[in-house]
């Protein structure tokens, strides 16, 4: 137990690399997703294209395939890009942190797409109509308008996305990045007792997905203030 | 790229596809199997019975599935009494990886597949259920005869995901060692420093699994929701048949 106690701030340190892995990734996946949903709904054949393959590859990869792909062949990748293009003879390590979040974002930033496009479409076409015929340009009414209006058909798919989210974020650990996974090994490890380190992470990991159950229902009333309900 | 390596060690990734299969098709047996009573007690009104499964699939649906497959090899396998166990020659099998990543999965798509059917059981029209005890049928015999038929029916759509995320999220047993198809990607990419060949062949392998899965389940859906199918088909041909036969 004293052990537990010496080694908790450890892992505590390591949940909060966890919850940056996952803002940073949530981050890189909305921005992703509204391009995602913008280009599936656009009316240029290209960008269709492009964005239906991005989502159904993802759909039909695991991500950990996806992240060690990106990880070992990111590596391989920077490196040849540096000797070949610059010179540079150093061996450059990739950061884990930078492939897990990309590789993250980059897999939530489909299911993302898949959100905004359901919830850009249950915009009336009106709201959007009446702001340009205001004189706003089309990037105002998308920030304006199209934004606030679709969030809240959209914060419950966020939500379910984020949960999931958070809890892939523990697949960094396999490619080194020592945020609270990776710690519990550690010390489970020098001190075998790896049940109650793990089992201190699962622990985590339900009260960060309980606190975002919590947030996500304030938000989805905060963005419904308006709407009235039988 | 230079696929050679992938091609020479094709007997792998065949040996680590069969060992994904296994895996998957075992650990949604095993938990569909757990499942079913699971759900049946989760939608029971007495908090003695739904809670501790509320407890369970609140546990295995809110943590990383990797957490709880560290949780069932490195802690529960490395138990002083675990230990002993598996140093006897009859629970010998005990020291592969493979059970340990099977015990975990089962018990994590049971938790899934317990709130997909609670959903599917507490969706079933209350009329059905007054219908089949006013024909006199025991509690067992509803359950049974009409409850479970249709919520596996109505929970078809959801299950299909289920399988789905089951088959993606075996890939992670390659870290406790099992050669399952990352597995072998992994060996290859070790042995050849391959990355793209190795991990985009196996992508490749896992991408078509999953939208042979997904067709599948497209066909059982056409089959089972027959009767929900859009009328427009039959009404236009009876039309046409009352019009030949004015």
């Amino acid at each position: 137990m004293d052990e537990l106690f010496q080694r908790l701030p450890f892992i505590l340190e390591g949940s909060l690399i966890t919850i940056s892995v996952s803002l940073v990734s949530a981050a890189v996946a909305i921005v992703l997703g509204l391009i995602t949903a913008t280009a599936k709904l656009s009316r240029s054949r290209l960008a269709k294209g492009i964005a239906g393959v991005y989502t159904t590859v993802i759909r039909g990869v695991p991500d950990l395939v996806l992240m060690l792909l990106i990880f070992f062949g990111g590596q391989l990748l920077v490196n040849y890009i540096a000797l070949e293009w610059f010179g540079y003879e150093d061996y450059i390590d990739v950061n884990a942190f930078i492939a897990g979040t990309l590789t993250i974002g980059f897999i939530f930033g489909a299911y993302m797409g898949e959100t905004f496009r359901g919830a850009i479409l249950a915009v009336p076409v009106g709201l959007l109509e009446a702001g340009y015929a205001y004189g706003m340009s089309r990037q105002q009414v998308f920030f304006r308008i199209l934004i606030p209006q679709m969030m809240r058909h959209a914060l419950p798919g966020i939500g379910n996305n984020w949960l999931v989210l958070m809890k892939t974020t523990a697949l960094v650990a396999v490619i080194g990045l020592n945020e609270m996974v990776f710690r519990a090994g550690q010390a489970g490890g020098s001190t075998r007792e790896p049940f109650v380190y793990y089992l201190v992470v699962a622990l985590l990991f339900l009260l960060f997905t309980t606190v975002s159950i919590w947030g996500l229902r304030w938000a989805e009333k905060r963005y419904s203030v308006g709407v009235r309900t039988a | 790229m230079d696929f050679t390596p992938v091609i020479d060690n094709f007997d792998l990734y065949l040996e680590g596809l069969w060992t994904t299969v296994r895996l998957v098709f075992f650990a949604l047996v095993f938990g569909f199997v757990l499942a079913v009573p699971f759900a049946i007690m989760r939608t029971s009104k007495n908090p003695a019975v739904n809670g501790p499964v509320w407890a369970f699939t609140y546990f295995f649906r809110g943590t990383p599935l990797l957490v709880q497959m560290f949780l069932v090899y490195y802690g529960l396998g490395q138990m002083q009494f675990m230990i002993e166990l598996s140093q006897q020659p009859a629970f010998e099998f005990l020291q592969d990886a493979y059970w340990y990543a099977l015990f975990a999965f089962t018990l994590n798509t049971a938790a899934y597949t317990t709130e997909i059917f609670r959903g599917a059981i507490l969706g079933t029209p209350y009329g059905e259920v007054e219908a089949a005890r006013a024909c006199g049928m025991s509690k067992v015999q509803i359950y049974r005869r009409v409850i479970l038929p249709s919520a596996f029916r109505r929970a078809l759509p959801a299950y299909s995901n289920e399988v789905i995320f089951m088959l993606h999220g075996s890939a992670i047993a390659s870290v406790i060692t099992i050669v399952d198809l990352l597995g072998a990607a992994r060996i290859i990419n070790s042995r050849y420093f391959t990355p793209y060949e190795a991990f985009i062949s196996v992508g490749v392998l896992y991408f078509c699994i999953t939208f042979a899965l997904i067709g599948g389940f497209k066909l059982l859906e056409n089959r089972w929701f027959a009767h929900l199918r859009p009328r427009e088909e039959t009404t236009a041909k009876r039309k046409t048949k009352v019009s030949q036969a004015a």
